[in-house]
């Protein structure tokens, strides 16, 4: 088992798991710090922007609208992770467990 | 639709602040039900598992409310609904702060967590490392958060019970001290974890109410609901206003909440109550649409109460416009349904209350008390008896100090346990997962320095330095309100080159096998 244990670590299949994973992890963080700190910081330097009206007929401003986009965006983030973790993670995290254990 | 501003302010006829007979009977439903929960829970808690971690029974979905439970306190329903009621599109960009740390919780930490834990988020952190040290270190940063958090929501609870039922600040602290500790003595994590779901499905389906019925006033058109508000209180509602004007600290505000989140205790606690990483995954899922949901709509409940009470109304009955919600209630429901709100607010409180001391009385009993002082040498019995001792004495401290802290401002406790929480919890526990050369003496000195450091800044920030301790406006010693920016950058920092300068060859060799479990699942408990 300790062998097995050894190489199954060493082996390339799992680095390379490991490595898809934080592949993704920082990718999706990326996306989600660029939508929220990107809201935030467009508030902070360009409140006009925000404070503009959807058009002359309501007083709706954009930044309504776009804080419920954050919101959402940040949601379906966590869908894309979700259904990548279910189609690629899962099913390699079965065939190693299975290859530990399995002989 | 005429606002009800048009009655001369103060003479609005309101049942708040009096008992009225749908609130008790409402309140007195849920106690009823909730502590049934607790007996039928009681039976099956018996062991260490199933009081710290509900004996890992609990599926994605009810994980999820239960999360969304947690998370959806009453300061945020009513505190936010308020905030929008009186400061309009701000009140908008503060929800959408509290909602993004989800996401990061599941890309960074859910899984990993899960498997690398047993009942405490210090299991994790000290997975590799010396125990003792890492373990008070951990049990300090914990301890420290939940302890503020709780003070803020002891006082705020006595308040709040006060407003809507009129009982005495000092026995709404003892009623909600005595019926939150029966639900955690005798029910332990299951009874925690199903009274925030039924709280969370109650509060969801009050808030949707709320909503749907406001939008019908409005022929289901938001946008001409923006239009009474901006009628009534200008444009510059609908607009950013003052909430951020220093960018800097907008961002560390984010940073705080966003990564706070992932050092809460009592929310990190929740992830050990499922079968496994995969439920601990979907269940944030869950959690994140429940939440995102209820952020989405609270601002219509908050513009709606503006346009249909009227700010001097709300400001009347409590400055900090808490009461929005529970008035917006009334005028569309009538007694009943504020009856049932004030109940939901109630249950909101306690269940929350409930959890906090839970994750306080695990990190005493399951960090301190077996690691520390009994070298991981206790017996279940030993551990169960430390834990209940442990959940009595936090109960007894939390109502006494919501007593002491009685009409305190105490509103930026909350802030500064997301502060502590992002800044002492969230380093070491992502360090600790994530990189080989992690040392004990790197965890040590991470946390202490991200939770004094918190403590400390957020001491000489405008926030305390001067809206507290009364000092001139601008003789504050920190310029932002918030020090996450500051403080988490500092943890991170002395994790990492204490790290470098003390080398750990246990830990360094452990991280290898550490991953089979971490990305595996092999040994998870």
């Amino acid at each position: 088992m300790q062998k097995d244990v050894h190489s199954l670590l060493e082996s390339s299949e799992f680095k390379s798991l490991v490595a898809k994973r934080a592949k993704i992890s920082i990718l999706l963080t990326i996306l989600l710090f660029l939508s929220y700190y990107g809201f935030v910081l467009l508030i902070g330097y360009n409140k006009p922007f925000l404070a503009q009206k959807l058009s002359e007929a309501t007083a709706t401003t954009l930044g309504i609208p776009l804080a419920i986009s954050v919101i959402l965006a940040s949601w379906l983030l966590t869908v894309i992770y979700v259904v990548w973790a279910n189609a690629i993670y899962d099913p390699e995290v079965k065939r190693l467990r299975a290859k530990l254990f399995g002989k | 639709m005429p606002p009800v501003t048009e009655q001369a302010a103060g003479a609005i006829q309101t049942t708040l602040g009096t008992p009225t007979a749908p609130a008790i009977i409402f309140f007195l439903i849920i106690v009823a039900i909730t502590l049934a929960i607790t007996y039928w829970a009681a039976k099956r808690t018996k062991t260490t598992k199933e009081f710290y971690a509900a004996g890992r029974s609990v599926s994605a979905i009810q994980n999820g409310l239960a999360l969304s439970g947690d998370y959806m306190s009453a300061a945020s329903f009513l505190g936010i609904a308020g905030m929008v009621a009186l400061k309009g599109y701000d009140g908008m960009i503060y929800a959408v702060g509290w909602l993004v740390g989800w996401p990061a919780l599941m890309f960074l930490i859910a899984e990993p967590l899960r498997n690398l834990g047993k009942f405490t988020f210090a299991d994790v952190v000290a997975f590799r490392l010396k125990q003792t040290p890492v373990r008070i270190a951990s049990a300090i940063g914990g301890i420290l958060t939940v302890l503020f958090y709780t003070i803020a929501q002891m006082v705020g609870s006595g308040s709040l019970v006060k407003l809507m039922f009129g009982l005495p600040y000092e026995i709404a602290e003892i009623i909600v001290g005595v019926i939150m500790l029966a639900y955690v003595l005798f029910g332990g994590m299951l009874a925690t974890t199903w009274v925030q779901i039924i709280k969370a499905v109650m509060l969801l389906c009050g808030v949707t109410g709320m909503m749907l019925v406001v939008l019908a006033k409005f022929n289901f058109d938001p946008g001409s609901l923006y239009s009474a508000v901006a009628t009534q209180y200008g444009q510059g509602a609908l607009e950013p206003g003052g909430l951020i004007t220093n960018p800097i600290d907008a961002v560390s505000l984010g940073l705080a909440l966003m990564f706070g989140l992932l050092g809460l205790p009592h929310i990190l606690q929740r992830f050990f109550t499922v079968p496994d990483a995969k439920a601990a995954r979907i269940s944030v899922l869950y959690a994140t649409g429940f939440i995102g949901y209820f952020y989405i709509i609270i601002p219509i409940v908050g513009f709606g109460a503006a346009a249909l009470i009227g700010r001097d109304v709300i400001t009347n009955i409590d400055k900090g416009g808490n009461m929005a919600a529970p008035l917006l209630a009334e005028f569309l429901g009538g007694t009943p349904f504020l009856g049932f709100i004030a109940a939901v607010a109630f249950a909101t409180i306690l269940a929350v209350v409930a959890g906090l001391t839970l994750a306080a009385a695990s990190s005493f009993s399951h960090d301190i008390y077996v690691h520390v002082i009994k070298k991981g040498n206790a017996t279940e019995q030993e551990e169960m008896r430390a834990s209940k001792i442990a959940t009595l004495i936090f109960g007894v401290v939390a109502v006494g100090l919501g007593i002491l802290f009685k009409g305190q401002n105490v509103a930026f406790m909350v802030g500064l346990a997301f502060a502590i929480a992002c800044s002492a919890n969230f380093p070491a526990l992502i360090l600790s997962i994530f990189w080989k050369k992690f040392t004990t003496a790197g965890a040590v000195w991470a946390i202490l320095t991200g939770a004094f450091l918190a403590v400390g800044l957020i001491i000489i920030s405008p926030t305390v330095w001067v809206d507290i301790f009364k000092n001139p406006k601008g003789s504050e010693l920190f310029a932002l309100k918030n020090p996450a920016i500051v403080s988490m950058t500092a943890s991170f920092l002395v994790g990492y080159f204490v790290s470098l300068l003390t080398k750990d060859e246990t830990a360094e060799q452990k991280f290898e096998d550490e991953k089979l479990r971490t990305y595996l699942g092999v040994g998870a408990e």
